[in-house]
């Protein structure tokens, strides 16, 4: 049988088959294994390059724009890149988990190597000379004799619509163009000039505004409402009731939001009894062990408890989505990190078949994980289906962000560890955490579904296994240590409603862990970097450290009064990029006031594809860091969350950031790529502390690290 | 109708008058530069000039600003021509999401019209009343940095 009767046939008999005999596709060519699905060349020679990702501000457009790029052998600014969308780009699921570039970069990476082998066999017949004999360069081929063809005239339409076919050979890492540099980030330009970008821009034709009205606490539920006065309102076009849930449509924005105060205020509320405060040992919990060595019983040389509270995403844009509904098909532009995903879940939530719903990205403000953009797309949905024909908005108010977006897990940890001539002889961990991921998928990970008269169940909190993990994501020390438990104590119920943030459950175990490191350093009597690398065997992971320690001049440290220095380091899920930090703090002592001066870091990302993409991604992620580490803990009452702004909720601003933050990259050309966007949370925050611990000799083991707390530990 | 000059064009604006302006660019106007960060003036991310000054356009009343010089983030530049502020932030690639960015060179401006030399300290205490939760915050002070140097050199 040859190919093209193979994919004629495409039974699902033959389909298994085949997958059976292939060994597994490359990156996430192994859920989308048409060449076609990643990249199309027209007749004129224009190409597309399709990816599931979407662009969330960590600058993935112009990454993946440069693979590509770089395997075709043509300019970037040639190739035209489509995003996320369920009727035209690969389904790869979530946009996270810095996993963009090792799933989709090498989708697209070994694709355009293959096509471009596919177009050199071409050249070669149509030349009647051995691939070899041909040269590649501005889209087009060329042998010795001047000879030459454009890919465009080479492509022939069924040529790229078949399975990928590895290994293809790939250009040669020593001999990178575009791979390597660091390209201006191709949608910065677009975004500082205020070109309507966003999916909070997008204006359609005949487009009406709505706002929802969601009950002031999550258990709350509509006991009665008048609405005749809110009809009346100017441009108030629709008044959503469903059960619980509550929205209104204007013709004007600022219509809708006047509509919807006045809404609000003619609501009554049955509040349900509630405790949203909980000791987290006491919550339901499913224990696993992750790592289990045989020892006796040790006597600890010390032990140590974390904590963290719950924190919000917070993005600076609360999230938005335009639905428009027409001829029972439902398109909802959205700021989702899963269109797939989302589209899965509108489809259940309205009845539709999926074939009815489209979803496409357009972007939003950031969103470092499950914050409310996809809860807003089912507002869209449920308000564009009230209104048949007219795209409908709807844009969340700051404090309906704030209350509903689902938060980081609380989590608490107990660190204990046996020294044995200076070395760890026994670690034992245990965390307990809610879950770090309630997606949809299902319609009941959407709050506006739990409103509704029939409403959507919450499904049953969801664990994901290692070795990536959610809350016991970084859990296993990279340490080598002569024995080693770590136990995770799921809580399978939380109080709040908690989703993925930004590296899950790695910012509070490698925060923990390299607090830890350095208490024992500490006993141990050795300097914190030469302590960790004495448990090391990690080639990469000792270079990341040695180089941030020699960066931040580790060696030649002479500590000024008030100050002190600190060290973490970690490997993002133990298989994406090592990051090490070192930063400096100044502590006053009298207020409590803790300032990071400078910090220094160092990663290895594999093959870096953008180095500066890489080093944005790491400053930001330590000023994330520091911002929550320092700052952020979600408040609320019995009943209901009270962080409901920037007041309530307070967050990094500019007189806290320091002077100085430089980050190394180490570039391994040819080696696969290595996710990213999260691998600084967990050491910033962990260096922070240590550094809080060398100025002052408190040690805090508590998130955020308030002013209030600081002077308590310190005594003061 | 309460005419609002809007980047040195006079526009007849049909709203009510305690419309905050911020509602009456984006939906009225079609100015997307000014983003709906809060609507409580806390996170700096719908700044706009009134006669030069930094003002948070999400709590200000259009009926207090007729006869006033408004200035957006479009009045600064064009992605094909964007002005010595943008120009600095699209060098030092001073965005990640950029959500918050309009309003941060908006305010920037403010600062180089009365101080063309600020020192690091000046730029931090100008820019808090700004949030950004990408953590870009040190490429935004280069960037107004490199702005303030450029803007200089062309003098």
């Amino acid at each position: 049988m040859n190919r093209r009767q193979f994919l004629a046939t495409g039974g699902a008999l033959v389909v298994s088959f085949s997958l059976r005999a292939q060994p597994k596709l490359p990156g996430s060519l192994a859920r989308e294994p048409l060449l076609d699905s990643w990249i199309r060349i027209g007749a004129d020679g224009g190409i597309t390059v399709f990816t599931g990702k979407a662009e969330l501000g960590q600058g993935i457009k112009t990454a993946l724009i440069q693979v590509a790029a770089e395997e075709l052998a043509v300019e970037p600014a040639r190739i035209e890149l489509v995003t996320a969308d369920t009727a035209r780009t690969p389904d790869e699921g979530y946009t996270a988990g810095s996993q963009s570039m090792s799933e989709s970069g090498t989708a697209i990476l070994n694709a355009a190597a293959e096509v471009r082998a596919k177009l050199v066999e071409l050249a070669a017949k149509r030349f009647a000379l051995p691939p070899e004999r041909l040269s590649v360069a501005n889209g087009a081929i060329r042998a010795g004799d001047g000879r030459s063809a454009s890919y465009g005239e080479l492509v022939t339409g069924e040529l790229l619509h078949v399975k990928a076919q590895p290994p293809a050979a790939r250009g040669n890492p020593r001999e990178r163009a575009v791979i390597g540099k660091s390209l201006a980030r191709v949608d910065i330009p677009a975004k500082l000039t205020g070109a309507p970008i966003y999916v909070q821009d997008l204006r359609l034709p005949g487009m009406v505004h709505a706002r929802t009205v969601r009950p002031p606490s999550h258990a709350a539920r509509l006991a009665a409402l008048r609405t005749a006065a809110v009809e009346k309102m100017p441009g108030v076009l629709k008044i959503v009731r469903d059960g619980s849930y509550l929205a209104v449509v204007a013709e004007r924005e600022y219509q809708a939001v006047s509509a919807m105060r006045a809404l609000a205020a003619a609501a009554r509320w049955n509040k349900q009894q509630e405790n949203l405060h909980s000791d987290l040992q006491r919550l339901p919990s499913q224990l696993s062990v992750l790592v289990e060595s045989e020892a006796a019983a040790p006597a600890w040389s010390a032990e140590a408890t974390y904590r963290r509270p719950y924190q919000m995403h917070g993005s600076i844009g609360p999230s938005c989505a335009v639905g428009l509904y027409r001829d029972g098909n439902l398109t909802v532009w959205t700021h989702s990190q899963g269109v797939y995903p989302l589209r899965n879940a509108l489809a259940e939530m309205l009845g539709l078949p999926k074939k009815r719903v489209r979803c496409i990205h357009m972007e939003g403000s950031g969103c470092y994980g499950h914050n409310a953009a996809d809860d807003a797309g089912a507002d869209a949905a449920l308000a564009a289906r009230a209104l048949p024909g007219r795209p409908v908005r709807v844009h969340l108010m700051r404090e309906d962000e704030h209350a509903w977006e689902p938060y980081g897990s609380a989590m608490l940890t107990r660190a204990r560890a046996r020294l044995e001539g200076g070395k760890i002889a026994d670690w034992h961990y245990e965390l307990w955490s809610g879950s770090h991921s309630s997606r949809p998928g299902p319609a009941g990970n959407l709050a506006p579904a739990w409103l509704l008269e029939k409403p959507f169940a919450r499904p049953p909190a969801q664990q994901i296994p290692q070795p990536t993990g959610g809350g016991d994501r970084n859990a296993i020390p990279l340490y080598r240590f002569a024995s080693t438990r770590v136990v995770h104590h799921f809580l399978t119920a939380m109080p709040l409603r908690v989703s993925a943030l930004r590296s899950l459950g790695a910012y509070m175990n490698v925060f923990s862990i390299e607090s830890f490191m350095d208490e024992l350093a500490q006993a141990a009597r050795a300097d914190p970097v030469e302590f960790r690398l004495r448990h090391l065997d990690d080639p990469r992971a000792r270079e990341v450290i040695r180089t941030a320690a020699e960066r931040f001049g580790w060696a030649g440290y002479r500590k000024q009064r008030g100050r002190g220095r600190g060290f973490a380091f970690a490997r993002y899920k133990n298989l994406a990029a090592y990051c090490a930090i070192a930063c400096e703090v100044e502590v006053e002592r009298t207020s409590g006031q803790v300032r990071m001066l400078r910090a220094s870091a160092a990663i290895d990302s594999g093959e870096a594809v953008n180095p500066d993409g890489i080093r944005n991604q790491v400053e930001g992620g330590i000023l994330q860091s520091l911002s929550w580490t320092l700052h952020e803990a979600v408040s609320f009452d019995a009943s209901r969350i009270t962080s409901r702004d920037w007041a309530s909720y307070p967050i990094l601003r500019f007189p806290d950031v320091p002077e100085r933050i430089d980050v190394e990259v180490i570039s391994r050309p040819g080696a696969p790529f290595l996710g990213t966007g999260e691998a600084a949370q967990g050491p910033a925050a962990a260096a922070l502390a240590n550094a809080i611990a060398d100025a002052t000799g408190a040690r805090l083991r508590e998130i955020p690290f308030t002013a209030p707390r600081v002077r308590q530990a310190l005594g003061a | 109708m309460i005419t609002l000059e809007v980047n040195g064009k006079p526009h007849a604006v049909d709203a009510d008058p305690a419309t905050p302006l911020l509602y009456v660019l984006t939906d009225h106007l079609q100015l997307h530069g000014a983003k709906y960060g809060c609507g409580l003036g806390q996170c700096g991310a719908c700044t706009v000039l009134v006669d030069g000054e930094p003002v948070f356009s999400c709590i200000t009343p259009i009926s207090v600003l007729q006869n006033r010089r408004i200035t957006t983030l479009e009045g600064l530049g064009t992605s094909d021509n964007p002005g010595p502020v943008q120009r600095a932030f699209i060098a030092e690639q001073a965005a990640q999401c950029g959500f918050c960015i309009p309003g941060m060179i908006v305010r920037a401006q403010a600062l180089l019209s009365r101080n063309p030399a600020p020192t690091p300290e000046e730029i931090r205490a100008h820019m808090s009343p700004n949030l950004c939760r990408c953590g870009t915050h040190m490429r935004i002070v280069r960037a107004v940095e490199r702005a303030a140097r450029e803007l200089k050199a062309a003098k």
